[in-house]
């Protein structure tokens, strides 16, 4: 007689483990699956990936940053609206240059032309990919829901910085802005 | 199956047969934890699948035979596209090779059973469920998932169809059904192997399901947790996948990539145990490399976590990463081409006959390698922003998976269904089989390369005047094809029918424990183990 | 046995001819149906089909359309980029090529000499780590030495500094929105294939499915960048000529460049899987020299003031009709049909529909154009259309398919809601068709 047949308790426990340890490693990669959206956004902030910026305010120290006079730095404003979204949104200014380390000042205005009162979220991204990080907005209507009564038309202020530490060779950024209805979230 | 008791084995299997022979009547399926028994279900199971799936192939060919709208709907279309792919990748070909591990697995090890019996029947019967609900959907308002086989947010989940949230529930027990089955396959292999039977002494099949069988484990949750992500965002106000919550679109990419590449894998890998089985037979030769044939699919698993965003190349992903899974991607070509060239050093030299299954396996390394340079030179990922989402992808991944996974299937089913029902099958009609399923394939899917060169995008019904031609071609030889496989269901059921006797191993050159069995297989094989030297 | 096989291959090749015969003749009777009182060119086609379908069983000769039906290879296109990419194409097709070709070679001689009816006896080698080291690294080296130029391309590709123009690029179901930043020149780009020529009524254009009603200009020796983004799913933006293709991705922007250096007309489809029209979203870039650019660039700006002023014109109702019908069938028809029948039940018919013949829910309707609908296919036009298009494709849908409802929405009123948001009847417009005034 075999060792199998010999023992064939073993056999079965031995292979229940297996079974218990394979079960506990489907529902860790189970897990792994939920846990790929923190990691994801942690990488997205630190590769800059898909141009997605900190979602809160950037604490950077505007007072500690010296200007860079040598170098004029073009930022583009984009606006999108996503379908459903029926509210007139669009930057002041089209583009402005700053010198890095100064901070830039313009104004995004958001009209709401229904009858209802509706709740929009600006999303951010910035390209290239490479600059995200180098791009601080130090006020923005992007952090938090702007919401407008019927008919209300909002002039909304955006104050961003561009980092000393720039790449050299980049030399124009775009900040784009797709609108989102939130109305139905809230 | 009556012919059992009269076979030449041994009084104590004659014995066995007796006293623990199949139940009557339908319960007998209902209720069997028989490894045999669940096999042949499986097997079965997957052919229905295959049919279905083919028959949706067909309208995508008939409505992509000339330019314009002919037969259906542009809505309807999608619909067929992304059931084709969800029924032929989670119906067709994964059951089929559970169905193979079944069946073959412990006879391979020396093994009485699987090692969860009662799970294994569980695993099977979650199957026919779950599809039903899926073919259900197309019935449902507003259609069934019409997002393809990829499901890519928000077309998915915002756009998506109502039906969805059942597309959902049907993958989730897709994907119970297989983790379980690949739970018990490990178990099996891990614990009831014959003594003597060390790793390194297991047939290549039983490896590369034991590879299989792991990257299932580790990625079907990760699929569960994407379709549950997408159920959260559609019904429960969460944003994973939508941009205007601070979500991302891209994300679900990641994740669903993160499973699917492995899941391509998951239906090559087992080819490869079979292809490694069958080619040393019908060689009459021991196969070249054992040893690197283990480390070389063991190292494709492991490439295969790693180059998931190849699919992704043109999503907008950094420089950095774009290099780094380029890079991933290509070394999977060295594995790759180790196991070729061990198949076609097996054959060097050897003493050769072509009965049926070695014409599917020596199709299986030609074509096989054709789509595995295509897929090399998708992973340039410069060249991958002209061939991204063309049908030079459709092309290609046709070319790994119809030679590479159904006609391995094909293969495996006329080497061992000498074992399983007793009979030989007609060597003449299955030759007939393989040429026309080989003509039709390469008339259906060659083409392919051509227009979508050519700059056809794939998940068209309709299309530009200049892809008419190749289209109408592929669309005779997906007919041939098709209709080819009609002559396969023949003559399973002509041999299952009768026909020769076979013996305990009717190929000359063939290898392992499963020849050592009479023919049929006893309905309860190596309740005592065999010794392996 | 061998005489089942024999006739089942005879069935085989049957069937394929079989069905091409049945489709033929279907789509005769189709054609005959439908094409009524346009029956000359509809059997032109009929005849040009067959003609086409015999030559190919014929020994898939070239027929009619020429070389181009048959193209097998990627373009080489037009831009520095896109020769790279076809070189590196080529380069690495030859490559696994010649492997193919050495692997086969070798496998099929052994197929041919060493078989066992030739009384071929196995050699029984194997296990030899020498020859797994020499075919694991030759495959490697190869390997490195395709990475090198792939490399050099790809970082090329991804340098987008130094653009001299920007071009926003917004996917939509079903159609693209260019807008020139800082030029405020922006436009939709809309299939132009009339839906007769998709349902096969009416012969195809050669560009068949790769037209648009407003191409997408660019000057030739200027590096344009492109700025891709979308306004619901996901949509991909490729031009095969370019060598550009990029995901546009609803709340993110992606971004791309071109310099191309021929002008001339290439053609493009969206690439990315975005719902039922998927096909039918081509895109068609001009490309001029830098004179023909800025004139082009200029008449648009003129033509867009001219847009305004039309807001202010009084507009008769016969001419709203006339511009209504042309909006409707580019924007409209896709969904809900030149005929007004929709298909139901994702796309309401608006043929007798209560919202478009029911004098009180003219607000109704103007709403549910300019807005659209959530968790529907209807998209909100306001920012699509202009005042005058919405004026006039709500007046044709009310008006058109015996909908007969004698009511006008004028262009101002549309200017009116959208200061306030509701609808409200310009008591002072003429809404009487011209005719019967003229009969008053």
């Amino acid at each position: 007689m075999s060792e199998r047949m010999d023992k064939p308790q073993t056999v079965e426990r031995s292979a229940r483990q297996t079974v218990i340890r394979s079960i506990l490693v489907a529902c860790g990669m189970f897990a792994f699956g939920f846990a790929m959206v923190p990691l994801y956004n942690v990488f997205c902030q630190v590769t800059g990936l898909n141009g997605k910026t900190d979602p809160d305010p950037y604490l950077y120290k505007a007072a500690e940053a010296k200007v860079d006079t040598s170098r004029n730095i073009k930022v583009q404003f984009v606006a999108t609206k996503n379908s459903g979204m029926i509210w007139d949104f669009s930057p002041s200014t089209p583009q402005v240059t700053v010198h890095p380390g100064e901070p830039g000042l313009l104004t995004f205005v958001a009209k709401n032309p229904t009858d209802k009162r509706m709740i929009g979220q600006a999303i951010p991204s910035v390209t290239p990919f490479e600059a995200t990080n180098y791009l601080h907005k130090v006020e923005c209507f992007c952090f938090t829901t702007q919401t407008l009564e019927a008919g209300e038309e909002k002039v909304m202020p955006l104050r961003i910085i561009v980092d000393q530490d720039l790449p050299k060779h980049i030399k124009k950024l775009t900040l784009s802005y797709t609108l989102f209805d939130v109305t139905h979230m809230y | 199956m009556s012919t059992v008791t009269d076979s030449v084995e041994g009084t104590d299997v004659k014995a066995h047969e007796d006293h623990h022979g199949p139940a009557k009547g339908l319960m007998r399926w209902v209720l069997t934890t028989n490894h045999k028994d669940i096999g042949s279900m499986y097997l079965w199971f997957s052919f229905a699948m295959f049919l279905t799936g083919g028959a949706m192939a067909m309208i995508i060919r008939a409505e992509l035979f000339q330019p314009g709208l002919q037969i259906v709907e542009p809505a309807f279309f999608n619909q067929m596209t992304t059931m084709h792919g969800l029924i032929m990748v989670f119906g067709a070909v994964m059951p089929a090779f559970v169905g193979l591990a079944n069946w073959m697995i412990p006879m391979m090890i020396g093994a009485p059973d699987m090692a969860m019996p009662r799970m294994n029947n569980w695993s099977f019967w979650i199957l026919p469920f779950a599809a039903v609900m899926l073919l259900s959907t197309l019935f449902m308002e507003g259609g069934g998932p019409n997002f393809g086989w990829t499901f890519y947010a928000p077309l998915s989940t915002d756009y998506g169809p109502p039906s969805t949230t059942f597309f959902i529930f049907s993958i989730h027990m897709l994907g119970i059904s297989s983790i379980m089955g690949a739970i018990n396959i490990i178990a099996t292999i891990l614990n009831l192997r014959a003594p003597g039977m060390t790793m390194m002494k297991m047939p290549l099949f039983v490896w590369t399901w034991l590879i299989t069988a792991y990257l299932l484990i580790a990625v079907m949750p990760v699929l569960a947790g994407a379709v549950t992500m997408m159920l959260m965002d559609i019904h429960f106000g969460t944003s994973f996948f939508n941009a205007g919550g601070g979500g991302d679109p891209v994300l679900f990419q990641h994740i669903f990539w993160f499973f699917g590449h492995p899941e391509v894998y998951i239906m090559i890998l087992p080819s490869f145990g079979i292809v490694s089985a069958i080619i040393p037979a019908f060689a009459r030769k021991h196969l070249f490399g054992y040893t690197s044939m283990v480390y070389a699919t063991a190292s494709i698993a492991f490439l295969s976590f790693i180059v998931w965003a190849h699919h992704m190349f043109t999503v907008g992903i950094p420089l950095i990463g774009e290099l780094f899974f380029m890079y991933a991607t290509m070394l999977i070509a060295v594995p790759t081409g180790v196991k070729v060239f061990n198949w076609v050093t097996t054959m060097f030299r050897g003493s050769m006959t072509f009965e049926a299954p070695m014409l599917f396996s020596t199709a299986f390394v030609v074509l096989f390698t054709i789509g595995g340079f295509s897929g090399l030179m998708l992973s340039i990922a410069p060249a991958d922003f002209q061939y991204h989402d063309t049908y030079f992808v459709v092309a290609h991944f046709h070319y790994v998976l119809v030679p590479g996974a159904i006609f391995a299937i094909f293969a495996a089913t006329y080497y061992w269904l000498p074992k399983w029902t007793g009979h030989m099958y007609d060597e003449t009609l299955a030759k007939v089989h393989f040429w026309m399923s080989f003509i039709g394939m390469n008339l259906t899917f060659f083409p392919m390369h051509f227009v979508g060169l050519a700059g056809m995008p794939r998940r068209i019904p309709d299309y530009a005047l200049q892809f008419a031609n190749f289209n109408e071609i592929s669309s005779i030889g997906g007919f041939l094809f098709g209709t080819t496989q009609f002559l396969f269901l023949f003559i399973i059921i002509k041999c299952i029918r009768g026909g020769e006797k076979a013996p305990a191993k009717p190929w000359e050159g063939a290898e392992g424990l499963e020849w050592s069995v009479p023919s049929p297989a006893p309905y309860h094989t190596f309740t005592t183990p065999p010794d392996v030297k | 046995m061998k005489l089942v096989a024999t006739g089942f291959v005879a069935l085989l090749s049957i069937i394929p001819l079989s069905i091409k015969a049945a489709q033929q003749v279907c789509t005769m009777i189709i054609r005959s149906l439908r094409s009524g009182q346009r029956k000359t060119w509809g059997c032109k086609g009929i005849v040009m089909q067959q003609a086409k379908s015999l030559s190919l069983l014929a020994g898939l000769v070239v027929a009619g359309s020429g070389h181009a039906a048959w193209e097998v290879n990627m373009t080489e296109g037009v831009t520095a980029v896109s020769r790279n990419i076809y070189g590196l194409h080529m380069t690495i097709m030859t490559i696994c090529a010649v492997i193919g070709l050495i692997v086969f070679s070798v496998m099929f001689y052994s197929i041919y000499k060493h078989r066992k009816s030739k009384g071929a006896v196995a050699q029984q080698f194997h296990e030899s780590t020498l020859v797994e080291i020499v075919w694991t690294s030759i495959p490697f080296l190869i390997l490195v030495l395709m990475a090198i130029p792939a490399t050099k391309t790809l970082v090329d590709i991804y340098n987008t500094d130094e653009a001299d123009v920007d071009i926003k690029i917004t996917g939509y179901q079903w159609k693209w929105q260019y807008e020139y930043l800082g030029e405020d020149v922006s436009f939709f780009s809309n299939l132009s294939t009339p839906t007769e020529q998709i349902q096969n009524v009416r012969n195809k254009n050669p560009n068949y499915l790769l037209e648009v009603d407003e191409p997408l200009v660019l000057p030739v020796g200027k590096k344009v960048r492109f700025l891709v983004t979308a306004a619901d799913v996901i949509h991909s933006w490729w031009v095969p000529a370019l060598a550009v293709k990029r995901d546009a991705i609803p709340g993110f922007i992606n971004e791309a460049w071109t310099n191309i250096d021929t002008p001339g007309t290439y053609r493009g489809q969206c690439a990315e899987l975005c719902g039922k029209n998927h096909a039918y979203m081509p895109i068609v870039v001009e490309a001029r020299s830098e004179e023909e650019f800025e004139q082009w660039l200029q008449d648009k700006k003129e033509q867009a003031s001219r847009e305004r002023e039309l807001t202010d014109k009084v507009w008769s109702m016969d001419e709203l009709m006339v511009r209504g019908e042309q909006v409707y069938n580019k924007v409209c028809a896709v969904c809900h049909q030149p005929n007004g029948a929709g298909m139901p039940p994702i796309f309401p018919a608006l043929k007798g529909s209560p919202m478009a013949t029911e004098a009180n829910q003219v607000g109704a309707h103007v709403d549910i154009v300019m807005n659209g609908k959530k968790g529907s296919a209807m998209q909100s036009f306001a920012g699509q259309l202009s005042e005058v298009d919405i004026a006039a494709v709500i007046t044709y849908e009310r008006n058109a398919w015996g909908n007969n409802t004698g009511e006008m929405v004028t262009p101002k009123e549309i200017v009116e809601y959208k200061k306030t948001g509701v609808y409200e009847e310009d008591p002072a417009k003429q809404t009487m068709p011209d005719n019967q005034q003229a009969s008053l």
